[in-house]
């Protein structure tokens, strides 16, 4: 089934590719405005000046919102890839309509508005006294990347042969010892991509970051978010620069190896 | 033994998570002058009318024009050669992965009033002032659009390549003419893709947050950003906390309803490759 190489084939053809450049053109615009003298957001006229990518640099804002921003999104990602595996594996394991309800339960913060916890976390935290704290937000990260990991494991698992679990089992060998020889080795790229989703979500998360945190837990999403609503400051397009362009890489190298493991057909 | 396994995650969320949200929704029923007056408030006030319309306006043109240009280009995308797909592919899986307030960001640098189309409408004689396109509902139109795309092509992409192509050419050695196979056939089988890509950009442009408050510049204010301001400025826990509960009312029914004729297989699977 292939589009006719008609008028009205080509005619979607090129719609499709309008609405796809639409989607990657903004991006671009960013990097030439990043390279200006200026201090407000201008196009380099003549000469091109790495000013503000010095501000990320010695920029205690900037700095140590990147650094703070790479703790909290690697401690998340750390525990919500172990408590998210262990429990994929374990609903997995037990099945049935009881895992239903439970599952449901796991996956809500994937469906509720993200102004909506973050309300709740806000209030209950202050009662906590997690407020304004790295473990505070820790905490609200783990809760909502966790079942990002549960969705890409169980993923993963639906494709794994429950026999072989069996057999390890009646060969003698405790759950642990078959999670970690059988199961795990099987479902490793699932456990990954699960990881990689949950370090991005908390790299980027702003909405959470809003209401817990005030003064002295900055993260890169609060530099940037007042920078934009304060003055707009040309060191975000040198932030978001260098967060297109790790993109950019991110995903050439994993269409080239997706394209690599693809059977030939 | 297994249930050792369940037992972080369910006490984690349970505890952290689903208790701090009851607490929200029971907050929306005792707070302030009770249930009665929380809930009212909502109903009568004329400020929350506007922006409730606002909100009802701006999801539901961004939704339906998200989900028209995402078929389209999943339709092509189904059709082009492996090459092409690849390029198109990375123009899609770019942004969805960077993050939101960069692309809002990029938003303010192309369109603000000496930004490239400002320029370029200048430069043409097309106007002679610099035309406002954002901090408007225009822009915050395009940007709630430009950030969907991606959730709605990607879902509706995979459930498409699941549907037989055999089914069409079968149709069209049957007489059918492109069009009416594709009306008659593709179009029906790929439903249950498109109720899913329909409820993720519905929920996410609902309580969409970020790239309104950025590109609304305060004159154009959804029902996140609201929920925000009351909190902020105002301390008004009962009203806010009723219109989450409202939110979140409206969201899960959306997600109970549309989604059981949803292809969530293809979906999730989709996300697994």
């Amino acid at each position: 089934m292939t589009l006719p190489k008609s008028v009205p084939g080509n005619i979607l053809r090129g719609l499709a590719w309008a609405g796809v450049l639409f989607l990657i053109a903004p991006l671009l615009v960013v990097i030439p405005v990043s390279f200006t003298p200026e201090r407000y957001l201008s196009f380099p006229s003549e000469a091109l000046s790495l000013r503000h990518y010095e501000t990320l640099l010695f920029d205690r804002r900037w700095s140590g919102g990147i650094l703070t921003s790479l703790l909290i999104a690697s401690i998340t990602t750390v525990l919500s890839v172990v408590i998210g595996t262990l429990c994929a594996v374990g609903m997995w394991r037990i099945g049935g309509r009881r895992m239903q309800l439970l599952r449901l339960m796991i996956l809500a913060p994937l469906i509720v508005p993200s102004i909506v916890h973050a309300l709740a976390f806000y209030k209950s935290w202050i009662d906590l006294g997690w407020l304004d704290t790295v473990w505070g937000v820790i905490v609200a990260h783990t809760t909502i990347c966790v079942p990002l990991v549960m969705i890409t494991v169980s993923a993963a698992l639906s494709g794994f042969d429950h026999r072989l679990e069996y057999a390890a089992r009646s060969l003698g060998a405790r759950p642990l010892t078959v999670l970690r020889r059988i199961i795990l080795p099987n479902i490793l790229p699932g456990v990954v991509s699960g990881g990689i989703f949950a370090f991005i979500t908390s790299w980027d998360e702003i909405i959470v970051i809003l209401f817990i945190t005030a003064r002295k837990v900055r993260t890169l999403p609060q530099t940037i978010w007042s920078s934009i609503m304060e003055r707009v400051d040309p060191a975000v397009a040198a932030i978001s620069t260098v967060m297109v362009a790790a993109t950019l890489a991110a995903v050439i190298i994993k269409l080239t190896l997706a394209k690599r493991a693809a059977p030939q057909p | 033994m297994y249930v050792f396994f369940v037992l972080p995650a369910a006490l984690l969320l349970f505890f952290l998570y689903l208790l701090p949200l009851a607490r929200i929704l029971m907050i929306s029923a005792t707070d302030g002058q009770g249930f009665v007056a929380n809930y009212g408030a909502v109903l009568t006030s004329a400020p929350i009318h506007r922006m409730v319309w606002t909100t009802v306006e701006i999801c539901a043109i961004t939704t339906v024009a998200t989900l028209l240009i995402s078929y389209l280009i999943a339709y092509v995308l189904l059709q082009v050669s492996e090459r092409t797909r690849m390029w198109m592919m990375l123009c899609i899986l770019v942004p969805l992965w960077v993050s939101v307030l960069v692309r809002a960001f990029a938003w303010i640098a192309v369109l603000n009033n000496s930004g490239p189309v400002n320029s370029l409408l200048q430069y043409t004689g097309l106007t002679d002032e610099p035309v406002q396109l954002v901090r408007n509902q225009f822009g915050v139109m395009l940007g709630m659009v430009h950030y969907m795309l991606p959730f709605g092509i990607l879902p509706l992409y995979a459930a498409m390549k699941g549907i037989d192509p055999k089914l069409i050419s079968a149709a069209r050695a049957l007489g059918a003419r492109p069009f009416t196979a594709f009306r008659r056939v593709f179009l029906p089988l790929s439903l249950p893709g498109l109720y899913s890509a329909f409820v993720i950009v519905f929920i996410f442009s609902l309580g969409f947050y970020v790239t309104p408050a950025i590109l609304g510049g305060g004159r154009i204010v959804m029902i996140a950003e609201y929920i925000a301001l009351l909190i902020s400025q105002g301390y008004d826990w009962g009203i806010a906390a009723a219109l989450a509960t409202m939110l979140l009312s409206v969201v899960l029914a959306v997600v109970f309803i549309a989604g059981r004729f949803a292809d969530w297989d293809s979906v999730l699977g989709g996300s697994r490759r």
